[in-house]
């Protein structure tokens, strides 16, 4: 009961401030041009690339056009994904770490992990996750795939479990300011690295790959969720994707525990 | 009559002291060599304070070696008549020029205004670009050992990707990297520009990049592009920052001439397009807050 009431609590909240930071940016409407006018430039760029990859013929690592198409889509919602919450929540962790506005943070009556990775959000983030959606779905059914019921929902979990590991690998790399102080290039590298994602995993030489897998799970990111839309994931490769998940969230909450036994706030 | 000036006794014949002065343009010369020693120095000091940064900055620079493993293992590659070993030294010199043509001046020049430290920098007898242009070279002076460290980590697990051993070209391929490092600086620093019409110019630079990475040929040479995309990519700045030096440098079928010519061009244009924008800019100049 105690719970219940906890979570409605930080639901609550939750719903009050992603309304205010909703009205917040809908001062900068301009943004939303130029966002757009990126989104759709970099989508069409990365088509474009993946397409040279596919000239007279040729396949990607044993993958056809357009379930190359629906990995594309699936990275694409995925970076929609961290300009719209795990980019403005977590750069705003690292400053509040560097000004030690943190300590109001950690005064709040709210859970300190929830407070700063979903403080607020960016609706510009909004168009690139639907067009990747879009994307996927339009290559899923192009590559001839008749996606039944089970098989979408199970994508979806994969989706799921994919954005949790997104966001852990995201959240761990910025609480470690609270040791490094400033980190905030260390997200850049990992936005980079994410970039890996945009071919399936199968195209890369296999030292690669086994790092995809394990160290950096890039490829639950999107080959996984891309297998499960397709129909053809593996039982093991789903399960391996929820188990990582978890790992992958256990460990965020762990290491914020650690930071914070070590937080001494701004110039102390 | 003037009697002749003793050798050794002090002078006060104006004519004669202006002989011992050093000529004037020897005395610009060497005021601006010690001002350009003086910025680069500073400046150079204050990036070793960012090393941390610069070394993270850096290692998001391995994008051309996982590009390269995608390449070498796709039957377009081999299709597009580009052996292995090509596509391997390609890359290895992309990764090389890139980290030498990476430009952030707006970002800098943005805060800078957002903060108010505009107004002392407008005040000093230098013009301002050149201290942007100094932090640049100053940073790229600290990138150089972190370079080379990925440069050897590409070679140790690509032997191929060593460049033909031809000095002049590779000298030359500097030369144009360095020409590709500052067609991509007045670029942006035209973008820069407009923060004096619109404070947030940066989000005006997050289109720019859009083409740098896709036309610049980071993701993949020119050559496998098809044939009216390459030539449409060709007549853009963008090629020059990073494909023609990475070409020249690995060797590729490519004039050196080619090369400069194109670069110089667009210098050309950049330059007065620059300080046209400059001079209407600076006009509207108002301190932030006032």
């Amino acid at each position: 009961m105690a719970l219940l009431a906890a979570a409605r609590r930080h639901l609550c909240t939750l719903r009050r401030f992603w309304s205010s930071s909703l009205a917040a940016q809908m001062e900068y409407r301009i943004n939303l041009l130029i966002e757009l006018l990126a989104v759709l430039g970099s989508l069409a760029g990365s088509v474009f690339t993946l397409s040279l990859f596919y000239g007279h013929g040729q396949q990607l690592g044993g993958w056809s056009w357009e379930s190359a198409l629906v990995v594309l889509g699936l990275h694409t919602l995925m970076d929609g994904v961290a300009s719209t919450l795990l980019r403005p929540n977590l750069g705003e962790l690292v400053k509040q770490v560097q000004n030690g506005s943190l300590d109001f943070v950690l005064l709040k009556p709210i859970d300190s992990q929830v407070w700063v990775s979903l403080r607020t959000w960016s609706p510009w983030g909004l168009p690139e996750i639907a067009l990747g959606v879009i994307l996927a779905l339009l290559g899923t059914i192009r590559s001839g795939a008749r996606p039944h019921p089970t098989a979408l929902l199970l994508a979806l979990v994969m989706v799921a479990s994919g954005v949790l590991i997104l966001y852990s690998l995201w959240f761990m790399l910025a609480a470690t300011s609270i040791w490094f102080v400033k980190v905030w290039n260390a997200t850049e590298v990992l936005r980079s690295l994410l970039g890996v994602g945009r071919y399936p995993v199968a195209a890369y030489p296999p030292g690669l790959r086994l790092l995809f897998t394990t160290l950096l799970p890039i490829a639950f990111l999107t080959t996984v969720p891309a297998e499960a839309l397709l129909g053809r994931a593996e039982p093991l490769w789903m399960l391996a994707s929820v188990l990582v998940a978890s790992l992958a969230l256990a460990a965020s909450r762990l290491l914020w525990q650690q930071a914070l036994r070590h937080y001494t706030s701004a110039s102390s | 009559m003037r009697p002749p000036a003793r050798a050794g006794a002090p002078s006060t014949d104006p004519a004669a002291q202006q002989l011992r002065r050093p000529p004037a343009l020897v005395r610009r010369c060497r005021a601006a060599w010690r001002i350009t020693r003086a910025l680069l120095g500073s400046q150079y000091a204050l990036m070793l304070e960012y090393r941390a940064e610069i070394v993270l900055w850096a290692l998001s620079g391995l994008m051309p070696l996982l590009m390269y493993s995608l390449w070498s293992g796709a039957p377009a590659g081999a299709a597009a008549g580009l052996s292995p070993q090509q596509f391997a030294r390609y890359f290895l010199a992309a990764l090389v020029v890139r980290q030498f043509t990476v430009v952030w001046v707006v970002y800098a020049f943005e805060e800078d205004n957002l903060l108010g430290r505009l107004s002392p920098l407008l005040l000093q007898p230098l013009p301002l670009i050149w201290r942007y242009v100094a932090a640049h070279l100053a940073e790229q002076l600290t990138r150089l050992p972190f370079v080379a460290g990925m440069a050897l980590v590409f070679v140790a697990l690509v032997p191929a990707a060593l460049p033909p051993a031809d000095p002049l070209r590779l000298l030359l391929a500097l030369l144009a990297m360095h020409l590709g490092f500052w067609i991509s600086f007045l670029i942006q620093y035209a973008i820069t520009m407009l923060c004096f019409w619109n404070e947030r110019a940066s989000a005006l630079e997050r289109l720019l990049t859009i083409p740098i990475l896709f036309l610049s040929g980071l993701l993949a040479p020119l050559d496998v592009f098809p044939a009216a995309v390459r030539n449409l990519a060709l007549h853009t700045p963008f090629p020059a920052i990073l494909y023609l030096p990475a070409q020249l440098a690995s060797g590729g079928p490519i004039a050196a001439g080619a090369v400069f010519a194109n670069g110089l061009f667009w210098l050309a244009l950049l330059v007065p397009l620059n300080m046209l924008l400059w001079k209407a800019g600076i006009r509207r100049y108002a301190a932030m807050g006032a």
